[in-house]
């Protein structure tokens, strides 16, 4: 019934807005569907709390400790995002850079992507798994070009091409899955399905497997932003709309990597050595050692956030591909933070360069000073990406660091070295833009800043302190992909 | 062998073939022509292993491939051409018969790849997997050499119609809902596609995407 509901009400919301989008009212309808939405997930969170893991329809549909906490964080920052793109889009609006009929496209395909990302988390079937994941890159591309703009269009170009031939490769990691699932579980609907894979995950062909493993990594890999298949990602974030930069960055990246950590726990139950552990530290220190060396390169505000995100991810994959209790305790601990702390430096960002009218970041000036709130959300927010104490980011970089430095101690200085160079770019280019002389002028409607302190007052609150019952569930989730 | 079986393997060697062809050609709407002879080729391949091991929901798979990529698709990009006169050649980045070369190069290690796969499949065309992971291959490399934007969207599809070979080759086919689910995907990318040929021609005048190649790290 919850899951009906999850499912449910985006996809509605998806229609509806397709219809009535473009009225000035849509946006607190969008605001709203998402708001039903996430609680929705709530009430499914406390159900699998109280009662275990589920399953729904002919088995097609599953919830477990692990994906239900995703669910949970993709529909909170799906609405949060939505509260924060309704002066946004507004602003944008009156700055006449959108009309009526972008703005319908636009809230439509938001609660169609926010359907693909559930569709992905809840479907036990990797085949419908990665047709929702495709369904993700169509619902967004159009919104990656809502500008119109050259520089938007060779973006969702780029986006379209580089992610639909990744996802094709994971498509035959799928059909190699199938095919070794086959031989076990016999022809048909059974054969895709994670719960009945994974009780036979050691019986599989691990030649196959192992084959079936890089493909999907390589795909999924593709969608998460792993250096080298990264190129799309700032692009897409730096052109689009700023609450699709936010929803790439905090639910896309999340679930796509969701994906591969998925089949690595079936991989590892078919394999004696560590192959996929191996191949995922690999991409993943590769990630972020890249990517922290774009950072200080950058000129763009969004496309340096989005090298971060690559970063971040590169940290998560590696450390799920450490494995181990305490590994991916810490990796799912960072992908709440992460999501929770990048979109709300996206939401301040988005409004700091309505403010000031660019997204260069050597002309954004003295954010404080016109606007403290908005200067401060950056501040506090880059602190928090960083990986400052007290923020939750600390705990879950140091969690994976001192794993690192136990069980891989040849990673510890990468991962040190790119962490510190990422903290010297980002804090050198963000202090000017947040203090002294200004640039900024007012902003046509109030903006809205209180997703961005709630979120980043959660992050707080995880660094500090982490309820028990979340610490359980984390816990759970861990045993789970540990 | 039965000669069911050696019929699939003579449609699988004629996938590869026009897989070579497309490589080869620089007329896009010759490119269409075969994409559509190799959505036929692999309708047909699917039926006859249907037939030969009762698998009845390969029917609908077949079916499916008939409507979707012999008529509903290439005829979308014909009629996207028609409308915005791109019937001149294609170029290409790399020469053809460099082009070519890389594509054998690419088959040798498709089949390479293929073989410990290979010996394990009890199905029927077993044999095949190899030719599907090469026309996968070429229909990526054949991505990568061209500079338009209608060739490249050919090559996305050539690559879909290689991988839907190697599902039915080696495990007789997907579940229906996959199947249905990924050919969802594939005609909702096609249509974004064609509204992307507007957007790009209308603010570059051109399909040429070398105009698209501003965004990157200096």
């Amino acid at each position: 019934m919850e899951i009906a509901l999850v499912l449910g009400v985006p996809l509605a919301g998806g229609l509806l807005l397709g219809l009535v989008g473009h009225r000035s009212w849509a946006p607190e309808v969008n605001a709203l569907m998402s708001l039903v939405t996430f609680g929705a997930s709530v009430l499914l969170t406390a159900r699998v709390i109280a009662d275990g893991p589920m399953s729904a329809l002919d088995e097609q549909f599953f919830v477990d400790p692990f994906n239900v906490f995703l669910v949970a964080l993709t529909a909170f920052v799906a609405f949060t995002t939505a509260l924060f793109s309704r002066p946004y889009m507004r602003i944008e609006q009156h700055h006449g850079r959108v009309n009526a009929a972008r703005l319908r496209l636009y809230h439509s395909m938001y609660q169609l992507f926010s359907f693909t990302m559930v569709l992905c988390l809840l479907s036990n079937n990797v085949g419908i798994l990665w047709v929702a994941l495709e369904g993700a890159t169509l619902s967004t591309v159009l919104l990656v070009s809502l500008y119109r703009t050259p520089a938007s269009l060779e973006a969702a170009w780029k986006y379209f091409i580089l992610c639909s031939v990744g996802i094709a490769q994971a498509l035959f990691g799928v059909i190699l899955l199938y095919f070794a699932a086959e031989k076990v579980l016999g022809p048909g609907g059974t054969s895709l399905l994670w719960t009945h894979l994974y009780e036979v995950r050691d019986q599989l062909e691990p030649t196959v497997l192992s084959l079936a493993f890089v493909f999907l990594l390589v795909g999924f890999g593709t969608k998460v932003g792993l250096v080298p298949l990264h190129n799309w990602l700032p692009d897409a974030h730096a052109e689009g709309p700023t609450p699709i930069s936010a929803v790439l960055s905090g639910l896309l990246l999340n679930v796509a990597l969701y994906a591969v950590v998925r089949s690595k726990v079936l991989i590892d139950g078919a394999l004696e050595r560590n192959f996929s552990g191996g191949l995922m530290m690999g991409f993943g220190l590769l990630s972020v050692v890249v990517a922290a060396f774009f950072l200080s390169r950058q000129r763009d505000i969004k496309r340096m956030f989005a090298y971060s995100s690559i970063e971040h991810m590169g940290i998560m994959t590696f450390a799920f591909g450490m494995g181990g209790a305490v590994a991916a305790f810490a990796g799912l601990l960072h992908m709440t933070v992460h999501s929770l702390t990048k979109s709300a430096i996206f939401f301040t960002v988005g409004h700091a360069s309505q403010a000031t009218g660019t997204q260069n970041m050597a002309q954004i000036r003295g954010l404080i000073e016109q606007s403290p709130m908005i200067g401060w959300g950056l501040a506090l927010g880059s602190l928090a990406i960083l990986g400052m104490p007290p923020f939750g980011v600390f705990t879950s970089e140091f969690m994976i660091l001192t794993t690192a430095m136990h069980e891989h101690p040849w990673a510890t200085p990468f991962l040190l070295v790119a962490l510190g160079v990422a903290f010297a770019a980002i804090f050198g280019k963000v202090q000017p833009m947040v203090f002294g002389e200004s640039t900024a002028g007012r902003l046509p409607h109030p903006p809205a800043l209180v997703p961005v302190f709630v979120h980043l007052g959660i992050v707080l609150l995880l660094g500090v302190y982490i309820p028990p019952y979340l610490t359980d569930w984390y816990r759970q989730a861990a045993r789970l992909i540990g | 062998m039965p000669l069911l079986a050696q019929f699939v393997n003579l449609l699988a060697a004629f996938l590869l073939l026009l897989a070579f062809a497309m490589l080869s050609q620089r007329r896009v709407l010759t490119l269409i022509k075969l994409l559509a002879w190799q959505g036929a080729a692999l309708a047909l391949s699917t039926a006859i292993v249907a037939w030969s091991t009762g698998q009845t929901h390969l029917y609908w798979s077949a079916l499916l491939t008939v409507l979707l990529k012999v008529i509903l698709i290439p005829w979308v990009l014909h009629r996207l051409i028609d409308r915005l006169f791109v019937r001149w050649d294609v170029e290409t980045l790399i020469n053809i018969p460099t082009t070519m070369l890389i594509g054998i190069g690419l088959v040798i290690f498709a089949f390479a790849l293929a073989t410990p796969i290979t010996q394990m499949a009890t199905t029927l065309t077993r044999s095949t997997l190899g030719i599907a992971l090469a026309s996968v291959l070429l229909s990526f490399l054949m991505m990568i050499v061209r500079r338009k934007a209608v060739p490249q969207v050919i090559g996305f599809l050539a690559m879909e119609n290689g991988l839907f070979f190697a599902a039915t080759s080696a495990t007789y086919g997907m579940p229906l809902v996959v199947e249905l689910g990924v050919a969802l995907d594939v005609l909702v990318g096609t249509f974004i596609f064609g509204i992307f040929f507007f957007h790009i021609r209308e603010q570059f005048d051109s399909l040429d995407i070398r105009h698209m190649e501003t965004l990157k790290e200096d």
